[in-house]
């Protein structure tokens, strides 16, 4: 068989944890090769190795057929591998040519030569459909585009086998599905690629093989047309797994949170969300529905209160909290799983236990008079990090950033659900998560629903929205569309109306 | 444990690099440490001396390295140290009342004329997002030429001009006590107030609300904010602190120390903090230590020069080195990173021979 990469009996250990314990994967010539596993499965680490950036203690990684040391990522690039990382590693006041070229600069006679580099890249756009303009600039394009700016540079780079780490978690469904399609292109040309996911579905579009692993260690390579995701899902999180949320219906109580012509300035100053007027009662999930940037981000800034509200107001409980501030909105009951959890949601130098507190730290028991409360605050961190299964080196003293970003991910939910709040806003929670922690998060929104408190779920996932809420509400350009009860729905009915059509047909 | 070992190796290679420059000058590198240290440590006077020298450091260290927990670069202790010991000679040479009470007022107003001077810049980066190196090092120049107005306008000695009038003793922090127990040694009180500082202060950064507030703004600022901490406030604070330690500083120096303020100088120790919190890997216990380590270098440098004819610019060669050690951790850290691998790995191999041996064929 021929194979282009073979990773053999791979073990990587870290202070604390088996990362990788004896892991194999062989990726075929021309083919797409899914690596499945559970948020800090060792995926991530198994991946850095064949790109250079750790040593395995155990095994042997062969290329074509002859074993290699790949010691670093200059090395991991000279044998045709290429990485994209799910945080791109792009310079945003660069145009596309200079990124893709940054490190690898076409000269001649010693001075830069753009025109020629942007040819080529123009060249390998068309010939890959791409579609990606060499001379617009980062910071203009959406996030879909820069990730093919980072395939781009691979391709440039002549790169023989991909690796794409979670790539659709930051595309919107239509740019999912424009991924998919590039990457069966790839592969016609030649190309293999390695894709880190955990969304069964894309692997089911996309992949011929996957290879699952759980807690470090392979648990089998299957066959995807033959193998049925329940059974893929199975293997990753060693049980059965359900797919469908299993709800009871609701029983909406009071309005917990009103808003009623709330108009808010995007950053670009102009109304990023126009006289927005929504209701949402104690024990029901909302869901908000809508492609990224129709003014999602906008709404949650202004109820959280991150962003002032140009005009209309916002009321929870009844109280007016339009003039509200940060603080005083958390401890009237607001909490909020932020959309980027590294920018917003932790501090990542903070050990765990620190992120924990991160809004509570000046109450009781946490912290009398101003000082601290050590005990209290890591019986509390470890409450929460155990029963959201978060795992890490050294418990609630790991230094969040040595977490997988899963990880990072739940320990964000539990604080918030742990805050108990009158209203829980939930941005794309499960952004990243593999199938058993997505299931367990949705189980977690719903019992919080059960128990008599509001939730308001933005999520990109259609799939998300219609299974988790009770209600949708459908923002396109910043307008409420319409709301419909998620029972009576179905996708085409919000795709519709994400696309702009109101319900029933008027524009 | 990482960052001592990091602070001892850069002390050890600035020492290594120190007596290198002696051999290739063509002096004796032994003789030169020998005196190096013998003048900082020799006798009790000598200790006193030190410890004295260092303690001003202490305050500009602890300033420094206060600010860089909380995300901020002040550049200024320089000058808030500078008006801060203005301040306080004012109220010593103006105001006549019993000692613990002058002393106090004098404290007071070391804290308060540092921390106005931080305030600025605190407040310029908080509403305009001015960046706190530039309006630090400005902040700088103002409070040397605010001083080079002030005191030989309003506290003119007899006969000097760039100088102001001697402090009476009781309106400086010099001891009898101390100094007799240290042979005569000027060593004063700040070293006290020094110790006080650091506990303090080690205090907030690690037990306190506010630490943990000012230290999430500074590694996180949109986190803090998502938190409900208020992130502007919390950089003035920052900076009214940093600059109140430093202000403090400028009290250890001009009314303990010494006993006057001088015109057309910019203490050195200001910009010298910046090595010591560096040295101390920002950690206030750390800075203490560092600190006293740059006095004993500052104090024995002179014996070194009066003993041998090496000259005493190998002293502040030795601090830049080690400076640049402490400044480049990151690669200090790899190589540390290296050798505990390497020692891992062949500790490995003694064990399970098999796949360790494997891999270093490969």
């Amino acid at each position: 068989m021929d194979f282009v990469v073979e990773m053999l009996n791979i073990r990587k250990e870290f202070p604390g944890v088996v990362a990788n314990d004896d892991i194999t994967l062989q990726l075929r010539r021309g083919e797409i090769h899914a690596l499945l596993g559970e948020n800090g499965a060792g995926k991530s680490t198994l991946m850095s190795i064949l790109f250079g950036m750790y040593q395995p203690d155990q095994g042997s990684i062969q290329i074509n057929g002859t074993p290699v040391k790949i010691a670093n990522p200059n090395i991991a690039n000279n044998y045709g591998i290429g990485m994209v990382h799910q945080h791109f590693k792009l310079v945003s006041n660069f145009t596309v040519t200079e990124n893709i070229i940054l490190g690898n600069e076409l000269t001649s006679w010693g001075m830069l030569n753009l025109q020629g580099a942007a040819r080529r890249i123009r060249e390998l756009s068309q010939h890959y459909g791409l579609n990606v303009d060499p001379d617009a600039k980062i910071e203009d394009i959406s996030v879909g585009m820069q990730q093919r700016v980072e395939i781009l540079k691979m391709l440039y780079r002549d790169a023989e086998v991909l690796i794409l780490d979670e790539p659709s978690a930051v595309l919107t469904p239509k740019e999912i599905e424009e991924l998919i399609k590039i990457m069966l292109n790839l592969v016609k040309e030649g190309k293999s690629i390695i894709v880190i996911t955990h969304k069964l579905k894309e692997i089911k579009a996309a992949a011929d093989r996957c290879t699952v692993i759980r807690r470090g260690k392979t648990i089998g390579t299957v066959d995807v047309k033959t193998t049925s995701e329940a059974k893929m899902a199975e293997m990753m999180v060693g049980r059965d797994v359900t797919f469908t949320v299993s709800k009871e219906s609701s029983k909406p109580g009071e309005v917990i949170l009103q808003l009623s012509d709330l108009t808010v300035k995007n950053n670009k100053n102009v109304a990023g969300l126009k006289q927005f007027s929504l209701d949402v009662r104690a024990g029901e999930i909302v869901g908000i529905a809508g492609v990224e940037g129709n003014g999602q981000t906008e709404l949650v800034e202004a109820i959280t209160g991150l962003r002032k509200a140009e005009s209309g107001s916002i009321f929870l409980d009844g109280q007016d909290i339009t003039r509200d501030s940060i603080r005083s909105r958390i401890d009237k009951g607001i909490a909020h799983i932020p959309e980027d959890r590294q920018k917003r949601g932790l501090v990542l130098d903070y050990t765990l236990e620190d992120n924990m507190i991160l809004e509570v730290y000046n109450r009781q028991p946490f912290s009398k008079r101003g000082i601290l409360n050590r005990s209290a605050i890591r019986k509390y961190a470890s409450a929460i990090l155990s029963s959201f299964d978060v795992r890490s080196g050294r418990g609630p003293l790991s230094v969040t950033r040595s977490l997988s970003g899963g990880n990072q991910q739940k320990a964000i939910i539990g604080r918030e659900i742990e805050l108990n709040p009158s209203l829980l806003i939930a941005v794309q929670p499960t952004r990243g998560l593999d199938v058993g922690s997505i299931e367990y998060i949705h189980k977690r929104l719903i019992e919080h629903r059960d128990n008599g408190k509001a939730v308001l779920l933005i999520s990109l996932e259609l799939d998300e929205v219609i299974n988790v809420s009770d209600r949708i509400a459908v923002v396109n350009n910043g307008e409420l569309i319409g709301v419909v009860n998620a029972s009576e729905t179905n996708e085409q009915e919000i795709g519709l109306m994400m696309a702009g059509v109101g319900k029933g047909g008027e524009q | 444990m990482r960052n001592l070992i990091i602070s001892l190796c850069a002390v050890l290679f600035g020492l290594i690099g120190g007596g290198v420059l002696m051999a290739v000058t063509g002096h004796d590198p032994f003789e030169g440490y020998k005196f190096l240290f013998q003048g900082g440590l020799k006798n009790s006077q000598r200790l006193g001396d030190t410890l004295a020298t260092g303690t001003p450091l202490i305050f500009t260290g602890l300033s420094v390295a206060f600010a860089f927990r909380t995300g901020l670069f002040n550049i200024g202790a320089a000058g808030q140290m500078l008006f801060g010991g203005f301040c306080a000679t004012v109220i010593g040479l103006n105001v006549d009342t019993s000692r613990p009470l002058l002393l106090l007022m004098m404290i007071v107003a070391a804290l308060l004329g540092g921390a106005v001077w931080a305030f600025i810049p605190g407040l310029l980066k908080a509403r305009f997002n001015v960046h706190e190196v530039v309006s630090t090092i400005m902040m700088n120049w103002i409070a040397y030429w605010t001083i080079y107005y002030a005191v030989p306008a309003y506290l003119k000695a007899e006969s000097v001009e760039t100088e102001s009038r001697l402090l009476p003793d009781k309106a400086t922090l010099k001891s009898t006590f101390l100094s007799d127990m240290f042979g005569g040694s000027y060593i004063n009180m700040g070293l006290y107030v020094a110790v006080i500082a650091v506990i303090i202060i080690a205090f907030i950064i690690n037990k306190t609300t506010l630490g943990y507030e000012l230290k999430a703004v500074g590694y996180n600022r949109h986190s803090a904010e998502y938190a409900g901490i208020k992130v502007n406030r919390s950089i003035i604070t920052s900076m009214l602190i940093s600059g109140a330690l430093a202000g403090l500083g400028g009290m250890a120096q001009f009314a303990g120390n010494g006993a006057n303020i001088q015109i057309g100088v910019l203490p050195t120790q200001g910009y010298d903090g910046i090595a010591v919190a560096l040295l101390g890997a920002n950690s206030p216990l750390g800075v203490l230590i560092s600190a006293l380590f740059f006095g004993l270098l500052y104090s024995g440098r002179g014996f070194m020069n009066a003993m041998t004819d090496i000259p005493p610019e190998i002293a502040d060669s030795i601090i830049a080195i080690i400076i640049y050690f402490a400044a480049t951790s990151v690669l200090m850290d790899r190589l540390i990173t290296r050798i505990v691998n390497r020692r891992r790995a062949a500790t490995g191999g003694a064990g399970t021979s098999g796949p360790v041996s494997g891999k270093e064929n490969a």
